[in-house]
C-alpha cells in the first residue's frame, strides 16, 4: 500500500486534496466510518492467531479410516512443490494465451489424463468438485436428449444426490430415484424406472456403498429408454476397474481430490467431466485446445468458448466461469508422478488391505456386512450396537473406524436399501462406511481389530440380537 | 529463424518402464484381483499416463511454470479480476495440518478450530456487507450467484410469487450474471445503461412487474462507477415484491465505506480470490460465500455453521427445512477460506478500508494520467477500476486487442479488453492497492509509448506480442479442428 508521501502525489496528480472526494458519488446516507473489527495483526501475531485455532484440531493419522467421498492419499512431496510455485497459484484464467502457455499446457495434459481414465474422447478443464460436476453432466444430458427428467440411483452420494436436487429445482427438473438391490447394494436396471422422459440416468462407481455397480447393463437400460447415462466414478479405481467409457457411459464425472489434494475439511479440490466428441459443443466450462501461432509453433488456447456465459450470456451451457486449475494440476502432477504401473499399484493395495480388514471385522461377532455386492477399498458394515458409539469408544483407542451412515444422511431424504426413509430407522444407525488406503498401514488394520472386538464385547447387548 | 522454446507434452517426454512414487508392499496376505472382483469390471487396457521418474517430471512442470505471467512475477491490471498480491502467510496458514489433513467426517468435537475459523469468517463477512447470515460453501463468484438466485426462487414460491418468472440485469453486467440467472429457471431481461454509465432507473421502472424475480446489480458497477440511485433502485424493486442481487466482484473498492446491506440488497456474494487475497491459481481454486438478509436466511444451504448457546461449541446446523439443499459436496473450499480469514485478521478494520482507499486512488491516478490517450466515456471519479475506449487508434487500423498484446512485451499482463460490452474497444484496468508508485509509473510509460507507436509504427502493435514464447494463436484453426488432448 501507498506511504502518506505517495498518497499526497497521487491526489495531486488527480487533482482533488483528500481521499474522501474520490468516495463523493456514494450517497452520504450510505457512507461508514469504518468497520467494526478488530485492529490488525502483524505476520507474527497473524500466524500465533491461526496456529492456535489449528492447534485445537485433531490430525487424522495411518489409524482414520474416514472416507465416503474424501480419501486420504499418500501425496508426493513434488507434488506441493510444483503446485506452490507462484507463477501457477497466482496467475488468472488464460484469458492471454501468449503470456500463459503453462497453464493452458498443464489444462491440455489434465484433459488428456481425464480422457485416458475414463476411456472417452473430450474432457473439459474441470469443474468446481465432483457433486455439482454430476449436476452439470445432468444438465448437459438432458440439453442433448430434450428431455426434462432424472433418474439418480440410491447408491449416489447423499450429499452429491442432493447437489442434485438442488441445481434441479431451479429450472424445475423432476428427480426420480432408482433403488438399490437390497441383497447386493447393487442399483437395479429395471426398464420400468426408465420411462422416456428421463433424459439423464446418474450412477455412481462404485457407490456411497462402497459396491462396484455393473456399469454395462445399467447403461444397456438407460440406452434401451433413449436416455444417457452419467457415471460418477472415483478416479483412483481406475488402474483396476474397467474405464466407464469402454462399459457405456456418456458421460463421466468425479473428482481428483484423490491425486494430490490435501483432504482440507472436504475442500478444494476438483471436478472433472468427460464426454463423446459428439457432444462437446454441449459441455460446460473451459476448454483448452491445441494450435499454432503465426510462426507454426504448437500452441496452446482457450476454445470453443461460444459455449460460455462471456460469450453467449444467458443462453451459455453454465455459468460457471472458472475451473479449478490448480486442484487439477496437483491432480496432473501426481498422476504423472505415478504412471499406468503406480496407479495400478496404489489401487491394488487399497483393494487388497481392505479386503484383509473386511475379513477380519466380519469375523467379529455381530457384525455383518450391509450388502453383498463386490467392493473396491470401501465397505458398509452393520454393527450389534449403533455405529456413533462404536465410533466414538474407537476414538477413544486412537482408531477413527470410519463413516457413521447417519452422518452422511442429515439433511437429506435418502435412505438405505430396502429400508425406510433414513435417519432415524435402526438399521442405518448401526451402518459404518469403513475405507482404507495405502496410508492405513498393515499394524493399523490390526490396531484396529483388535480395538473393535473389545469394544464390541463392552457395547454388544448381552442377549442375542441386533 | 524462429526459435522454439516452447515445452514438449509430458506425454512425449517420457520412456517405458520410468515412475516417480514408490509404494509400500500391501503387507497383507494378497489375493488375486479376479477372486476380489468379478472379471468384467477389471480394466483390459491401462491408461497412457507418463512414464517418467521425479527429475523429469519436476523439470517438466518448472518449466511450464516460467510460461507464465502472475502476480508473483509482474503487473497485472486486469480489471473486474481484482489481481492484487497474494501474502506468502496466507499459503502457510492453509498448509497447517491442522486444517490439510483434516477430513470432512471427522467427530465436530475433533474440528473445532476449524469450525471457529470458519463461523469467524462469516462474522467478518458480515460486518463488511451488513448482512444477516452466511455460507461459506459456493466454490467460486457464480457459483455464489447461482446459489443466491435459487434461493431467491425458492423464497417467492413460499411467499405466492410463484409466477415470478423475471431477473431483470443491467447491460453492463458480469455474463455470468445472467447464465446463473438462466441456469436457475429464470428468464433474463437485460436494461440498457444511462448516459452516465448507471443503471437507468426509468428503464428499471418500465421493466418491473409482478413478473420480476429479482433485479441484479454490480456496484460499483463493471465501468468502475457508483450506482448513486442504488437506494431508489432497491426501494423501486423492493415495492414491486422482487428481490435485490448483488454481484460482489467489486467489493474492494468500498470495504469500510459503504455496504450492500444499506443499500438494500438481500444476496451478495464475495470472491474471496479477489478482495480477500487468495491466489487465483490459474482460474480456481476460488470461493464464492454468500450473504444475505433476514428474508432469505432460512434459504440457505446446508449446512451452517453454528454455535451452541451453552458451551459454546461450534456445531454444523441441519435442522433448516426451508433449505435450498446443497450447491457443492461438504463444506466448501476451505483451504481457500484459511487463506482469506489469514488475510482479514491480519488487515484488520484499518488495513482493509485503507486497501479500499488506496485501490479507488490509484485507478484514479491511471485514470487521470492516461485519459488524453485513452478517453474514458463515462465522468469519474471512477472507483477501484476504469474503462477505456481505444476507439481513437482504429484511425490507425490499431484495436484494443493489439494494444494489450503489445502490453505483453512490457511485461505487463494487460487490462481486461472488449468488456464490459457496452463501451467499444475497451479496455477496462484495475490496478489493485499492492502496486506501488513504481509499477503504476512504469505501466502509464508503457501505454504512452504504445499510443506513439500506434501512430508511428502501428505495424509493430498489429503483429506484437515479440517476445513471449509463443506469438498469437490461431484461434479460428483452434475452434474449427479442436484438438483437445494428447494422441500417440
Amino acid at each position: 500500500m501507498h506511504t502518506d508521501d505517495d498518497r499526497r502525489r497521487l491526489l495531486e496528480a488527480v487533482g482533488i486534496s483528500s481521499i474522501d472526494e474520490l468516495f463523493s458519488s456514494i450517497p452520504p446516507a450510505l457512507r461508514r466510518a469504518g468497520l467494526n473489527l478488530p485492529g490488525g495483526l502483524t505476520e507474527l501475531e497473524t500466524r500465533a492467531r491461526v496456529e492456535m485455532l489449528a492447534a485445537a484440531d485433531t490430525i487424522p493419522d495411518s489409524s482414520s479410516f474416514l472416507g465416503a467421498g474424501c480419501y486420504r492419499h499418500f501425496v508426493p512431496a513434488a507434488v506441493r512443490a510444483l503446485v506452490s510455485r507462484g507463477e501457477f497459484a497466482t496467475a488468472y484464467t488464460p484469458y492471454q494465451p501468449e503470456v500463459s502457455q503453462g497453464t493452458l499446457q498443464h489444462i491440455f495434459e489434465f484433459q488428456t489424463c481425464v480422457c485416458e481414465l475414463t476411456g472417452l474422447e473430450v474432457a473439459n478443464a474441470s469443474l468446481y468438485d465432483g457433486p455439482s460436476a454430476l449436476a452439470e453432466a445432468a444438465f448437459m444430458a438432458l440439453r442433448l436428449t430434450r428431455r426434462e427428467e432424472i433418474l439418480v440411483s440410491d447408491g449416489l452420494h447423499p450429499e452429491a444426490a442432493q447437489v442434485v436436487d438442488t441445481y434441479a429445482a431451479g429450472p424445475g427438473f423432476p428427480v426420480r430415484r432408482l433403488p438399490l438391490d437390497p441383497q447386493t447394494g447393487v442399483t437395479v436396471s429395471d426398464p420400468a424406472y426408465l420411462s422416456s422422459a428421463i433424459g439423464a440416468v446418474l450412477v455412481q462407481q462404485p457407490n456411497h456403498l462402497g459396491v462396484v455397480e455393473d456399469i454395462a447393463a445399467l447403461a444397456e437400460a438407460a440406452h434401451a429408454a433413449g436416455a444417457l447415462i452419467v457415471v460418477s466414478v472415483n478416479p483412483s479405481t481406475l488402474g483396476v476397474l474397467e474405464a466407464p467409457g469402454r462399459l457405456g457411459a456418456d458421460i463421466v464425472v468425479g473428482d481428483v481430490q484423490v491425486f494430490g489434494s490435501a483432504p482440507s475439511f472436504g475442500g478444494p479440490s476438483a471436478g472433472f467431466l468427460a464426454c463423446y466428441t459428439a457432444h462437446v459443443r454441449q459441455i460446460p466450462g473451459r476448454l483448452v485446445g491445441q494450435t499454432t501461432d503465426s510462426e507454426g509453433r504448437r500452441c496452446y488456447t482457450l476454445t470453443l468458448q461460444a459455449r460460455e456465459q462471456h460469450i453467449r450470456r444467458a443462453k451459455a451451457t453454465s455459468s460457471i466461469c472458472s475451473n479449478q486449475t490448480l486442484s487439477a494440476l496437483a491432480a496432473t502432477i501426481h498422476l504423472a508422478l505415478l504412471g499406468p504401473a503406480g496407479l495400478r499399484e496404489r489401487s491394488e493395495i487399497c483393494l487388497q488391505r481392505a479386503h484383509r480388514l473386511h475379513t477380519a471385522l466380519c469375523a467379529l461377532p455381530g457384525v455383518r456386512p450391509l450388502v453383498t455386492g463386490p467392493f473396491f477399498h470401501e465397505f458398509a458394515l452393520v454393527l450389534p450396537c449403533p455405529a456413533a458409539h462404536f465410533a466414538r469408544a474407537m476414538r477413544e483407542c486412537g482408531v477413527d473406524p470410519g463413516v457413521p451412515l447417519t452422518r452422511l444422511l442429515l439433511g437429506t431424504n435418502v435412505g438405505l436399501p430396502g429400508a425406510g426413509p433414513a435417519p432415524g430407522d435402526a438399521v442405518s444407525e448401526h451402518v459404518l462406511l469403513v475405507a482404507v488406503t495405502e496410508v492405513n498401514t498393515p499394524e493399523a488394520l490390526d490396531r484396529y481389530v483388535t480395538a473393535a472386538r473389545e469394544i464390541l464385547a463392552v457395547l454388544s447387548p448381552t442377549e442375542d440380537g441386533s | 529463424m524462429t526459435i522454439d522454446r516452447t515445452e514438449p507434452l509430458v506425454f512425449d517426454k517420457g520412456l517405458p518402464g520410468h515412475r516417480a512414487v514408490d509404494l509400500p508392499a500391501a503387507g497383507v496376505p494378497e489375493m488375486d484381483v479376479s477372486e476380489l472382483l468379478p472379471g468384467t469390471l477389471l480394466r483390459t487396457t491401462p491408461p497412457r499416463l507418463p512414464e517418467l521418474a521425479e527429475p523429469q517430471v519436476v523439470r517438466h512442470y518448472t518449466r511450464l511454470s516460467q510460461l507464465n505471467h502472475s502476480v508473483d512475477t509482474g503487473f497485472y491490471p486486469l480489471g473486474s479480476c481484482t489481481m492484487k498480491y497474494n501474502p506468502k502467510i496466507n499459503d502457510e496458514m492453509a498448509a497447517l495440518p491442522g486444517f490439510a489433513e483434516l477430513h470432512p467426517y471427522q467427530a465436530l468435537s475433533e474440528v473445532q478450530g476449524i469450525l471457529r475459523l470458519m463461523y469467524e469468517t462469516e462474522q467478518i463477512l458480515l460486518e463488511i456487507t451488513g448482512l444477516r447470515r452466511a455460507t461459506l460453501q459456493p466454490a467460486a463468484g457464480a457459483h455464489g450467484e447461482l446459489t443466491g438466485v435459487l434461493m431467491i426462487k425458492a423464497y417467492h414460491r413460499d411467499h405466492g410469487g410463484a409466477g415470478r418468472d423475471t431477473v431483470i440485469i443491467p447491460d453492463s453486467a458480469h455474463g455470468t450474471n445472467l447464465a446463473s440467472a438462466a441456469m436457475a429457471g429464470y428468464r433474463v431481461v437485460e436494461i440498457p445503461s444511462s448516459q452516465r454509465g448507471l443503471i437507468d432507473v426509468e428503464a428499471l421502472r418500465r421493466n418491473l412487474s409482478d413478473r420480476t424475480a429479482a433485479v441484479m446489480m454490480t456496484n460499483p458497477n463493471t465501468l468502475g462507477l457508483f450506482e448513486e440511485d442504488v437506494l431508489q433502485i432497491s426501494s423501486l424493486a423492493h415495492e414491486a415484491g422482487a428481490l435485490c442481487y448483488y454481484d460482489g466482484a467489486n467489493l474492494n473498492a468500498i470495504m469500510g465505506k459503504v455496504r450492500p446491506g444499506d443499500m438494500g440488497m438481500d444476496v451478495v456474494h464475495l470472491n474471496l480470490h479477489k478482495t480477500f487475497s487468495t491466489p487465483h491459481g490459474g482460474g480456481g481454486p476460488g470461493a464464492g460465500p454468500v450473504a444475505v438478509s433476514e428474508t432469505l436466511s432460512p434459504y440457505l444451504p446446508l449446512p451452517l455453521i453454528a454455535r451452541s448457546d451453552g458451551d459454546g461449541a461450534f456445531t454444523l446446523d441441519y435442522d433448516r427445512p426451508l433449505s435450498i439443499g446443497r450447491v457443492k459436496g461438504f463444506y466448501g473450499n476451505v483451504g481457500v477460506i484459511v487463506r482469506a480469514y489469514t488475510y482479514l485478521v491480519r488487515m484488520g478494520a484499518d488495513g482493509l478500508t485503507r486497501a479500499a482507499e488506496d485501490a479507488v486512488l490509484s485507478a484514479n491516478y491511471l485514470r487521470a494520467r492516461l485519459r488524453d490517450l485513452y478517453p474514458v466515456p463515462h465522468e469519474g471519479p471512477c472507483m477501484h477500476e476504469f474503462v477505456s475506449s481505444a476507439t481513437t487508434h482504429l484511425a490507425q487500423d490499431v484495436t484494443a486487442r493489439d494494444i494489450a498484446k503489445r502490453l505483453l512485451d512490457f511485461g505487463i499482463h494487460p487490462p481486461t479488453i472488449y468488456f464490459p460490452l457496452i463501451v467499444p474497444e475497451a479496455l477496462m484496468v484495475e490496478p489493485t492497492e499492492t502496486e506501488d508508485l513504481r509499477a503504476l509509473d512504469s505501466f502509464i510509460e508503457a501505454m504512452q509509448q504504445i499510443d506513439r507507436e500506434a501512430r508511428e509504427d502501428p505495424e509493430i502493435l498489429r503483429t506484437a506480442p515479440h517476445t513471449t514464447v509463443v506469438g498469437r494463436p490461431d484461434e479460428v484453426e483452434a475452434s474449427r479442428h479442436p484438438i483437445l488432448r494428447w494422441r500417440a
